[in-house]
């Protein structure tokens, strides 16, 4: 392939340098730093949190800091049992919508992909649009809809219906995570779909299929991936979302996110703030390597 | 031959997409309400906007938000085409697999470890948090999007032809600045401007990093909107998406004018 040649290796290598090191320092090195905070203790001081490193002190410092570290967070951690139900109902929370994500993403990506070639494009950019417009405001866009007095409650009282309560509900959550993360769902599936060679659900008719059986031995099984792409992309930022919860659920959704926020900017708990971080990320690293492997095959 | 969507399909494209919209639309319509009430219409009224002109501390917001946005956008740019560039031209290099892990993570990992591992470091680093600790960790959230972007439009482009360049007496550097640069200059232009956007848009990453004097209009916003939804949010809100949906019309039309490419084969 001409692109190995050399000279253009040779570029190609030098441009690596800057992001490589950006991403060290901005990336690596705060990771290190938060998997550190999270073995400390809690200082009234500022930053609020001790052993630090005294390089003036040499080994003798090293030494001093490293024997303060201890898994003393962790365990009280382990022991309140409000992170355990916030950690469970977190992942809870992101497979549930993640379900529904695919229930409602999968006919709109089929949909699409199966529309006429004039229309296609604007509809994957009717689906790519909101993504482009504040999250923030497009949650809060769902306030004045599921308020008690809200619009939702105003239109179902005019077709005469019961109304319903879903403001700083669990359901509430539930909406603003599928609302939100709906075009990370569409757009991962329509590529897959869109690529399918369609004469293969033809040749299963031909054979016998009838349409729905041709579908469920035919084109989904041929959509995994991008069913795989589309699940991790919503799921693992949905466990750590933090805006969805904390305007529409109500002060009993528990939600890692929020419980970071708290602890770090209420209850000012930095070593606690980080714990909890990394048992986020211990739990979402395979997720994520997985979905670093699909990404290549299922995204536009 | 393509057969048409079923009626099912039809009927949660449909929905899908008025699900999408009619949140927005509702905001948008509400900017305009008379009433105090967001959710009661008391006629139509461009009060709302009148007193967010009149609010000197979302004008500071959003011009805070403005100068984070332009100049970490910019930032992520330039690193997204270094390693854009890197991974697409740059063949089997030590490191690789750490490079694109580093690169291909922010795009899902949750916002708040981000924020709260960028917070860290600028304490130990003994940095004063404000507009530049926001500005710098913007950049580094948004370069992941911006290397995506670059990297599928670069490894579209025709190497050879940028070979052709260097065999007419170019160096690399001229060649890649005079050939392939103006090819991939829609997906950079487009790779900047979805930096920006989601700079403008980032509350997490920036509640973590920010620090006094430097309070960004989602900050500002989701201050407000803990103390309850008010018009005047809606109206910046209104404003915000006219901004952005302007902007991607425009991104959008240059896009089209340039996507007949010159190495077509």
């Amino acid at each position: 392939m001409s692109a190995d040649r050399p000279w253009n290796e040779r570029l190609g290598r030098s441009a690596v340098v800057i992001p490589y090191l950006w991403l060290l320092v901005f990336f690596a090195v705060p990771f290190l730093l938060v998997a550190k905070l999270s073995v400390s203790h809690t200082a009234l001081a500022m930053p609020p949190y001790a052993p630090r490193l005294d390089p003036a002190q040499g080994i003798a410092g090293l030494k001093a800091f490293a024997h303060g570290l201890d898994l003393e967070t962790y365990r009280r951690l382990a022991q309140d049992r409000l992170y355990l139900a916030a950690y469970l109902s977190s992942l809870a929370f992101a497979a549930v919508a993640t379900s529904i994500l695919l229930a409602i993403g999968y006919p709109m990506a089929y949909g699409i992909a199966r529309s006429g070639p004039r229309l296609r494009p604007a509809m994957v950019m009717a689906v790519i649009l909101p993504f482009w417009t504040s999250f923030l405001i497009r949650i809060y866009a769902w306030i004045a809809i599921l308020k008690p007095a809200g619009l939702l409650n105003q239109a179902l009282a005019a077709l005469r219906l019961p109304t319903v309560t879903l403001l700083d509900t669990n359901a509430g959550v539930i909406l603003g995570l599928v609302y939100a993360y709906l075009p990370f769902m569409v757009l991962p599936l329509y590529a897959v779909l869109e690529r399918q060679d369609e004469r293969l659900v033809e040749a299963a008719l031909d054979l016998g299929c009838t349409p729905a059986r041709a579908f469920w031995r035919v084109t989904f099984p041929l959509s995994l991936p991008g069913v795989a792409a589309g699940a991790l992309l919503c799921f693992i930022p949905m466990v750590g979302e933090f805006v969805v919860p904390d305007l529409l659920g109500g002060s009993r959704t528990l939600m890692l996110g929020r419980t970071i926020w708290t602890e770090f900017f209420a209850d000012r708990d930095w070593p606690a703030a980080s714990a909890v971080a990394m048992v986020m990320l211990a739990t979402l690293v395979t997720p994520i390597l997985l979905f670093q492997r699909r990404r290549a095959e299922a995204l536009p | 031959m393509r057969r048409g969507p079923s009626p099912f399909v039809a009927a949660v494209l449909g929905l899908g997409l008025v699900f999408l919209y009619a949140p927005i639309v509702l905001l948008v319509v509400y900017s305009f309400n008379a009433s105090r009430l967001v959710t009661v219409w008391g006629g139509a009224s461009t009060r709302w906007y009148a007193a967010l002109a009149a609010d000197d501390q979302m004008l500071s917001a959003i011009w805070v938000s403005l100068r984070v946005g332009v100049l970490s956008a910019s930032l992520a740019t330039l690193l997204g085409l270094s390693a854009a560039v890197a991974l697409v031209r740059g063949g089997r290099f030590r490191g690789r697999t750490a490079f694109s892990g580093m690169i291909y993570a922010p795009l899902v990992m949750p916002e708040v470890i981000l924020g709260l591992s960028l917070l860290l470091l600028f304490v130990s680093a003994g940095a004063p948090r404000g507009f530049w600790t926001v500005t710098v960790s913007h950049a580094t959230v948004t370069l992941c999007y911006a290397t995506v972007v670059i990297q599928a439009r670069l490894a579209g482009f025709d190497a050879r032809i940028e070979e052709a360049a260097q065999d007419l007496g170019c160096t690399p550097l001229q060649a890649f600045v005079k050939v392939t640069l103006p090819n991939i200059a829609p997906a950079v232009a487009a790779a900047w401007m979805l930096a920006f956007t989601l700079s403008l848009d980032d509350l997490v990453v920036a509640s973590f990093t920010s620090g006094p004097g430097a309070t960004t209009l989602p900050m500002r916003l989701y201050s407000q909107v803990r103390l309850g939804v008010n018009p005047e949010i809606n109206a910046v809100s209104t404003v915000l998406i006219g901004v952005v949906a302007a902007a991607v019309a425009l991104a959008y039309a240059i896009q089209q004018r340039r996507a007949r490419p010159v190495n077509a084969g």
